[in-house]
């Protein structure tokens, strides 16, 4: 693929994509920016009590957060090169397809249902608490602080993983694992030579990935943590604001969190860790791997146990979901209200998170073209990386400093739905640009210099040349971004109100107030409306004209 | 562990061979290669000349018939118990590797060597004219040196039957001459069996004697090279060549 051709004209064609580059970047910058000016001049206004919110407690939190993130990342991380390399060794038996499209669920599925799902499971009236009361000879406790977090991390994360191994896997050459075959190498030399060096290649990329989703977990920690002793940084700077409302104690939080966040993301890209989330994966790819009986026997119990692993709590939502009165459920005013909001702020988020990836995408390769050497701009760097901040500056964090800054100017909660579509659709952008990006580069390499010798620029450009190759990728982005904002409790738990409320937040709502049945309804109703939509994202994304 | 076979050939056989990729047409291939032969393998793309390799191989198992190889049926076996080495196009080697290891895989698939597998190993490289590269990874090779370092190890393996999947179709002309010298002098020291998948008329021409035509699916034309380059011999087969000849 031609990356770099002639630059044609370039200031010319590139003038009108590099302005709405800027604008987009401008519109990230003002987010951020306001967020930390909120939490400046707080601190600034009370830097004593800033100062003292640095105690034992804000300790403790911060220790909490590194240690179940590091635990939930050796928890997912490990299994999952166990699962992936199973996989891999069986290209082809019935039911791998299916186990794939299963582990690709829950990156779909809402964070809020998710925990729900492992609550109904394993909670004190879970479903195998019976079995596991039976099992220790006393009442089943459930699990709720760090062993609840661990399962809800690990039960995203290790599908995710595994599909991340298994992409680095199936990118090894298929000449290689003949070579494998026919040398004969057993199940450990063919680890050892042709494995593990992919595999150890994704590793840093897959364990900082979830390490820094698990570092700045919001929801799970919220539903299933219990108390002060299991609390990460995020959920503290929740409680700080929307129960103690203590902005000192919050400000403390929120510098922690930013510099945790912000060292581990310098130290993983310079360990050469690429974050990137997404793994496409052949269905059923050709592969010469020769398992005897016994390696056999033993990748399938791996692979069934991960499968009932990641399947049961899915399997406990719709259970609890269809023993919930969802007629009634239909017909409640609460329930219709939360799903117009959600759908509507939704949809919002979504167009506002296209629009600004387009904008940045466009302004990349425009500047990318004009550029004399090979060395990128300040520009065209910050249109490249600049989505990637919201990894550093998690949702909360910046809701928080809104939250902190709004509320000398009127009613916060009256902000709630500029908040939550702003945020939320910063947050699916490094998801869209990634879904985005690589049809508009192949396009512009094909359409650049045509473009310039017909004089096709500007608004005509972008309605006669571009959009009909970005209209399928950016479906999938939009859709990607829909689903991410409708299952988001981080911005909505902050400016929620009973005026304004999401499905998630009704949800949140109604697990409060010991209301288990409607949540569970609740939840399976999300859940399909998420799944709903990543289904026709991943359908709009394969389907090439 | 690893079996090893005096350095002469193994005729080959492919008996009735029967078989489709899942949703492609079906394939059928009947070939005798007497011992010690070089045999070019010629078609268009996806007329089945890898396929066919890869079935001799053991990388794909046919859906019935026979494959044998000097006097034994190895239908049935996995690739490493077959007494054949491949080349392929590209990706020969692992490029976390030193090129000694990559050749020592050849004698142990665990790289477990004896002093005796490490001498071979010396021996083949310089044969393969890789002295003094060893040590080097294989992003630090050239092109041809990266495929002298397949032939290497395809030397410390002696086994009787060499498959050479379009191992030169990527590297430039005088490259390749260099490389079709190397594969005569070793087929003159070893004597085995090679069969070669190739587009290129010139290498037939310069390596082989007898020249396979295959065409969707099944073997079309069997003949000696010279025979079927001076023309005449299969219309199909001059059809395919065009001009180049």
């Amino acid at each position: 693929m031609a990356v770099r051709d002639e630059p044609v004209a370039p200031f010319l064609a590139g003038r009108g994509r590099v302005a709405a580059g800027a604008l987009a970047l401008a519109a990230i910058g003002i987010l951020i920016v306001g967020a930390f000016l909120g939490l400046v001049r707080e601190g600034v206004a009370d830097w004593r009590g800033a100062l003292d919110a640095f105690d034992g407690y804000l300790l403790r939190v911060a220790r909490f957060t590194l240690w179940q993130a590091a635990l939930s990342t050796l928890l997912s991380v490990v299994p999952a090169i166990l699962v992936a390399r199973a996989l891999a060794r069986h290209p082809r038996f019935p039911g791998r397809a299916f186990i794939l499209q299963l582990f690709a669920v829950p990156l779909a599925l809402p964070a809020i249902v998710a925990a729900l799902g492992v609550l109904a499971l394993y909670g004190r009236a879970g479903y195998f608490a019976p079995f596991f009361s039976a099992l220790s000879g006393e009442g089943w406790p459930g699990i709720y602080g760090l062993s609840g977090i661990l399962v809800a991390h690990v039960f995203f994360n290790l599908p995710l993983s595994a599909r991340l191994f298994l992409g680095a896997l199936e990118a090894v050459p298929a000449d290689q694992w003949r070579l494998a075959a026919q040398l004969g190498m057993g199940p450990l030399a063919a680890f050892r030579f042709v494995e593990w060096p992919a595999l150890r290649a994704a590793l840093p990329g897959v364990a900082g990935l979830v390490f820094m989703l698990c570092a700045t977990s919001f929801t799970i920690v919220l539903t299933l943590g219990g108390g002060p002793r299991a609390t990460t940084l995020e959920v503290a700077i929740y409680q700080a604001l929307r129960f103690d409302f203590d902005p000192a104690r919050a400000i403390a939080l929120t510098l922690v969190q930013i510099t945790l966040t912000g060292l581990v993301v310098m130290g993983l890209a310079r360990l050469g860790a690429s974050m990137r989330g997404d793994a496409s994966l052949p269905v059923a790819p050709r592969r010469a791997v020769f398992p005897g009986r016994c390696e056999r026997g033993v990748n399938a119990a791996i692979v069934v146990l991960a499968l009932l692993f990641v399947a049961g709590p899915m399997a406990a939502t719709v259970i609890a979901g269809l023993a919930a009165d969802l007629t009634r459920l239909a017909g409640e005013q609460a329930v219709r209200a939360a799903t117009a909001t959600s759908l509507v702020l939704a949809c919002l988020a979504a167009c506002l998170c296209l629009a600004l990836s387009i904008a940045l995408v466009m302004a990349r390769r425009a500047l990318e073209l004009a550029r004399a050497g090979p060395v990128p701009g300040v520009l065209e760097r910050m249109s490249d990386t600049g989505a990637a901040m919201v990894l550093i500056v998690p949702p909360v964090v910046i809701g928080a400093g809104w939250f902190i800054l709004l509320r000398h100017f009127g009613n916060v909660f009256a902000f709630a739905p500029v908040m939550v579509v702003t945020v939320n659709a910063v947050m699916a952008m490094p998801f869209a640009i990634r879904a985005i990006r690589p049809a508009y580069d192949a396009a512009s390499a094909r359409h650049e210099k045509l473009c310039a010798a017909l004089g096709i620029s500007g608004w005509n450009r972008l309605r006669l040349v571009d959009w009909p190759t970005l209209r399928r990728p950016a479906a999938t982005a939009f859709a990607f971004a829909m689903a991410l904002s409708l299952g988001d409790l981080g911005v909505i738990a902050l400016f929620g109100s009973d005026q304004v409320q999401t499905l998630p937040y009704l949800l949140l709502q109604r697990m409060g107030s010991y209301r288990t049945a409607d949540a569970a309804g609740i939840a399976l109703f999300l859940g399909l409306l998420c799944l709903g939509l990543m289904f026709a994202a991943a359908r709009w994304g394969r389907e090439r004209p | 562990m690893t079996p090893r076979q005096e350095p002469s050939g193994a005729a080959v056989r492919a008996e009735k061979l029967d078989f489709a990729y899942p949703g492609g047409p079906g394939m059928r291939f009947e070939l005798s290669a007497a011992a010690g032969d070089i045999v070019a393998l010629m078609g268009p793309s996806g007329s089945g000349k890898s396929t066919l390799l890869n079935l001799i191989a053991g990388f794909e198992r046919p859906d019935s018939g026979r494959v044998t190889i000097g006097n034994d049926d190895v239908t049935a076996l996995p690739p490493h118990r077959r007494p054949v080495s491949m080349v392929f196009q590209e990706n020969n080697l692992f490029a976390h590797l030193t090129v000694a290891q990559n050749v020592g895989l050849g004698r142990s698939p665990s790289l477990r060597l004896t002093a005796g597998d490490r001498a071979a190993v010396g021996e083949a490289l310089a044969r393969t004219g890789l002295s003094g590269k060893e040590g080097r990874l294989p992003n630090a090779l050239s092109g041809g040196e990266r495929q002298r370092v397949a032939l290497a190890r395809v030397l410390v393996r002696r086994r009787p039957v060499l498959l050479l999947d379009e191992p030169f179709a990527s590297l430039g002309p005088a490259l390749r001459d260099e490389m079709l010298d190397l594969i005569t002098d070793l087929h003159g020291e070893q004597g085995m069996t090679v069969l070669m998948a190739t587009h290129d008329p010139r290498d037939a021409e310069r390596l082989s004697r007898t020249l396979v035509f295959l065409e969707s699916g099944t073997v079309a034309a069997v003949g000696s090279t010279r025979d079927f380059l001076s023309g005449g011999k299969s219309p199909a087969f001059d059809r395919y060549l065009g001009a180049r000849r």
